[in-house]
């Protein structure tokens, strides 16, 4: 117990709150760094233009999403009715347009040709579509196609593109797998 | 605050100064811990002194003129290694000392005197260490789990989240070797990265009634520390090698420890852990391998009167994410809960490939302490942290090998505490930390940051007691406040800005108006105040009662306040809140305890009322170019939680045992009255156990578990799909069925230099190879659970 009794001398409170109060400035000190670095998501899709040609004239769709995987929801505008019993040629456009001027990347999918296809789903009145491209190895890519009309009605058509899908595939979007940059459904009136 | 502790100091003094008598006696009694026979031929020794007994037949030893105070007791036995253990010395004494001797002679003696547990009217558990040792090759939240009112949150097999009657994530707080883990505990998919096989010493408290290591701690408090370091002229080791069938790898582990009569100890300890793709009982898991690597080096001086240790542990894992369960939007995750097969099964490979985690630990700790005569023991600790976490997701192009996630988290800590244990019948701790914490997340991701950088200061006191009212009754308490300042620069988009209303709350906090995004500047700062107090009383030296109360409280974390945006691995947008504010638990527990060499049993329920409870939830559904995808958001709302846990074991006869689990919980949001989520299901476990010391040791298990099914869940939520181009119902919600599973443990010892230094063990998991899911493991959505398991495990203590 003799030993112990020395280190009660020693002991000193001040001390110990100085060490103490020194470490937890030490502690606090603020770092005031510089903002951060702001991130802007490359290669974002907003905008797929789809314009489908044919002699009773043209029609657009739209589909833009400008704040990406924010809130709002794509806005999707469709110019007008599509006529019945008709093929239509289709083309694909896709932009950026949180870029000014807006960045065409179509043109990135057309030089990628191999890692991406379009995938076309339709129902009801829409009766079919048919690739009217390929890539560089036969594979369909699908930002020209085709797509033709039944009778009078309503229909669906539903336009998936997928980056690094397995290529050739089915034609189906489970078996082709990949990357999902699009999923886009339009409702469409036949008249 | 100075003035307080100087005058507390001071009084502490005065108070010693009455009380220095040295006439007192000390009768002690050594007996085995498993059985209570009495232990003869055991050297006790007052450290400091060259007074030294050897224990009669009867295992007593009698010290006469003993000083009043605190002393420490050397215990040392012929098949044991020396102990020490602290006594307080008032007047004639009696302790009762158990010697754990026969089982663990070689790694670990334990000392356990009356107060065995941290808290003294809290719900624990302790895992023995036979427990640590078969989850060696598993985590940390594996073994947790063989505690009653333990379970755990799951992202597959390799990533566990302890959870405590019924909480989880930033609710439980883990003491790694005394150092307060932080490595962003916030999110589901969020493993603690700590190595089980480092610290073994393994204890849980259940709820916030362990108020020295946070007031935060709504779930509970685990506590991992070191065995106990022998101390002599010694060099000792132990290397530990697992096999698992399932996976096809393992994991080695090896500790040596060099320690000196001195007092001085040097340690290291190093694990590495292989697995590749598991199974199911149908199916390959593909890409759900893990590589874990953990190193820890410990160096310290022990004394009585003084002590310091400084270590540094690395932790550091890659673990594969469930290559199917990367999904693109509702109608995957849609196709994948109706189909009864993953939709991606590869051959088996060790290789880890995207989505996966990787994810680095590192932890620093220097401490030191000093005990004053007549007054107590102080302490003080620094610690640092470093995790580092990537996260890996499916990515195309030139962004294929970049993180998807990649945050740094570094944290300081100093902390002090002095515990006055000079007075007869009262302990006081009180204590004092600092903590600044600094969150980096790289923009080199190309991905907009869920988690924004941020810097977060704390600044926390508190004292507990615990007073000995008679021999029978103890009453302890605490109390506690702590400060956070949150600061972070995060960027929003405009539209979510909008959406979310902070255009109208916090349009102050606008530091920049970059067009689409704004960066903003959110500061916020809690004040939060914990206490607890409750008892423990002994009804006679075998039937116990405990109960306690504690009221916490705990600071949003960052997640909570500031996730924004779509987690592409889990393919759901999570949405924090910045008007998140504290969450109140007020939580009372019972424990009614019985132990006897027969037979014995806990029955500990427990009511937890929390305010502002901040929960995660799917809440809709949001629609991109890309598709639509779930929304999980976190609210505020009033919660409970109700539940009891019971353990009961019986000694049939001197071979077999047989023990048996039960833990249910309720959660209910009180404002909606609609049940909780992710709150686990009722569970029973069942073991029945044959050992015998006379043959090599051996012991025999099987084990079983039956998991309930959940009734009480969420409504699950209403998406429009737009591929069936219809409202349908996703059942993100719906728990499986319940299931049953057996396991199956043989153990035995042989001696090559030392008496049983050797220990195999063989076990089986999932023994019937039973087709199940769990409602807590996040992947049940797209595949089974882990199939059979066979492990093999050796161990060899040197």
């Amino acid at each position: 117990m003799k030993t112990i009794a020395n280190f009660k001398m020693n002991f000193n409170p001040k001390t110990v709150l100085g060490l103490l109060a020194a470490g937890l400035l030490t502690v606090s000190c603020s770092n005031d760094d510089d903002d951060p670095e702001v991130v802007n998501e490359e290669e974002v899709i907003t905008t797929m233009n789809v314009t489908l040609t044919a002699a009773s004239g043209n029609i657009t769709l739209q589909s833009q999403d400008l704040d990406g995987d924010g809130p709002n929801a794509p806005v999707i505008d469709i110019s007008g009715n599509l006529a019945a019993n008709t093929t239509y040629s289709g083309s694909i456009e896709l932009l950026n347009e949180t870029e000014s001027p807006a960045e065409d990347i179509t043109e990135e999918v057309a030089e990628e040709d191999d890692e991406h296809q379009f995938f076309f789903s339709a129902s009801g009145a829409v009766t079919g579509t048919d690739y009217a491209d390929a890539d560089g190895d036969g594979n369909p890519l699908g930002i020209l196609f085709t797509l033709t009309t039944g009778d009078a009605g309503n229909g669906t058509l539903q336009i998936t593109l997928r980056h690094e899908p397995k290529k050739p595939n089915d034609g189906t979007l489970s078996d082709a797998g990949g990357e999902t940059d699009i999923a886009q459904t339009f409702n469409v009136v036949i008249e | 605050m100075k003035y307080s502790i100087l005058l507390f100091i001071a009084f502490a003094f005065g108070n010693t100064l009455m009380a220095q008598e040295c006439s007192s006696i000390l009768i002690g009694e050594i007996v085995d811990f498993h059985d209570n026979s009495p232990l003869s031929g055991a050297t006790v020794t007052i450290t400091g002194t060259s007074k030294q007994l050897i224990s009669s037949a009867e295992g007593k030893f009698t010290f006469k003129d003993v000083c009043n105070g605190v002393i420490e007791l050397e215990v040392s036995h012929p098949d044991c290694k020396s102990q020490f253990k602290t006594i307080r010395i008032n007047g004639d004494t009696y302790e009762k000392i158990r010697l754990e001797h026969h089982l663990e002679e070689l790694d670990e003696v334990k000392v356990t005197g009356t107060a065995d547990n941290i808290t003294t009217s809290a719900q624990e558990d302790r895992l023995s260490l036979e427990d640590v040792e078969k989850f060696s090759g598993a985590s940390l939240g594996d073994a947790l789990k063989t505690m009653t009112g333990v379970s755990s949150l799951n992202t597959g097999a390799n990533i566990v989240k302890p959870v405590i009657q019924g909480l989880n994530g930033s609710r439980i707080l883990i003491l790694n070797n005394n150092v307060r883990m932080q490595d962003m505990e916030w999110g589901e998919e969020h493993a603690p990265n700590v190595d089980i096989n480092a610290n073994q010493n393994i204890s849980i408290i259940k709820g916030a009634a362990a108020l020295e290591y946070g007031g935060d701690a709504i779930g509970g408090v685990i506590i991992m520390n070191p065995l106990a370091v022998i101390r002599s002229d010694s060099l000792y080791g132990k290397t530990q090698m697992n096999l698992f069938s399932n996976g096809r790898g393992g994991n080695l582990t090896s500790t040596l420890i060099k320690s000196y009569e001195s007092g001085l100890y040097i340690k290291g300890q190093g694990s590495y852990k292989r697995l590749g793709d598991l199974q199911a009982p149908d199916y390959l898991l593909s890409n759900t391998g893990i590589q874990e690597k953990g190193i820890a080096f410990t160096i310290g001086k022990r004394d009585f009167v003084q002590g310091w240790e400084a270590y540094y542990s690395l932790f550091d894992s890659d673990i594969g994410i469930l290559r199917a369960s990367h999904i693109g939007n509702v109608d995957d995750l849609i196709e994948a809960i109706n189909s009864e097969e993953p939709s991606i099964i590869n051959d088996f490979s060790y290789d880890i490939i995207r989505p996966n985690q990787e994810v680095t630990h590192h932890l620093g700790k220097l401490n030191y302490y000093r005990r004053f005569e007549g007054l107590g023991k102080w302490s003080v600790q620094y610690d640092f942290q470093r995790n580092r976490r990537f996260e890996f997701d499916i990515r195309v192009g030139d962004d294929a090998n970049k993180a998807s996630i990649d945050l740094r988290l570094t944290t300081h800590s100093l902390s002090t505490d002095i515990k006055i244990d000079s007075n007869k019948d009262l302990d006081l701790k009180i204590g004092l930390l600092g903590r600044y914490q600094s969150n980096f997340a790289n923009p080199a991701t190309g991905v907009r940051r869920l988690i924004p950088d941020y810097d977060k200061y704390d600044l926390g006191v508190f004292a507990i007691t615990e007073y000995e009212l008679s021999e029978d009754l103890t009453i302890d308490g605490g109390l506690r406040y702590d400060f956070s300042r949150v600061d972070s620069k995060k960027f929003y988009r405009t539209s979510r800005w909008e959406e979310r209303g902070y255009d109208d709350d916090f349009s102050d906090i606008i530091l920049d108006d970059l067009g689409t995004q704004l960066l903003t500047n959110p500061i916020f700062d809690y004040h939060n105040v914990s206490a607890t107090g409750g008892l423990k009383y002994n009804f006679n030296s075998n039937d116990l009662v405990r109960l306690n109360y504690s009221f916490s409280q705990r600071a949003p974390n960052p997640s909570e306040l500031f996730s924004d945006g779509l987690h592409h691995s889990a393919a759901r947008i999570e949405l924090g809140d910045l008007r998140i504010k504290s969450e109140s638990a007020s939580k009372i527990s019972l424990s009614l305890e019985k132990t006897t060499d027969t037979w014995g049993y806990t029955i500990a329920p427990f009511f937890n009322s929390i305010a502002d409870f901040i929960i995660l939830e799917p809440s809709g559904v949001e629609f991109t170019i890309r598709g639509a995808f779930p929304v999980w958001s976190y609210r505020q709302t009033d919660a409970q939680l109700l539940g009891i846990d019971a353990s009961l074991y019986n000694n049939w006869t001197s071979t077999i045992r047989t023990d048996h689990k039960f833990s249910w919980v309720r959660g209910t949001d009180r404002e909606t009255d609609i049940p909780l989520i992710n709150i686990p299901a009722a569970n029973l476990s069942n073991a029945i156990s044959y050992s015998n010391s006379k043959w090599k040791n051996l012991n025999i298990s099987l084990e079983s578990q039956y998991v309930f099914e959940q009734q009480r869940f969420p409504p699950n939520i209403l998406v429009f799909s737009p591929q069936q181009q219809q409202e349908v119902e996703l059942n993100i919600n719906t728990p499986p069925q319940a299931y049953h599973l057996l396991a199956l443990d043989i153990e035995t010892s042989f001696t090559i230099t030392n008496d049983n230094d050797f220990k195999i063990g063989l076990r089986a998991t999932n023994l019937l190879n039973t087709n199940y899911r769990d409602y807590l493991n996040r992947q049940r959505y797209f595949v089974d659970d882990l199939g059979r398991n066979i492990s093999l495990r050796l161990i060899y203590n040197y």
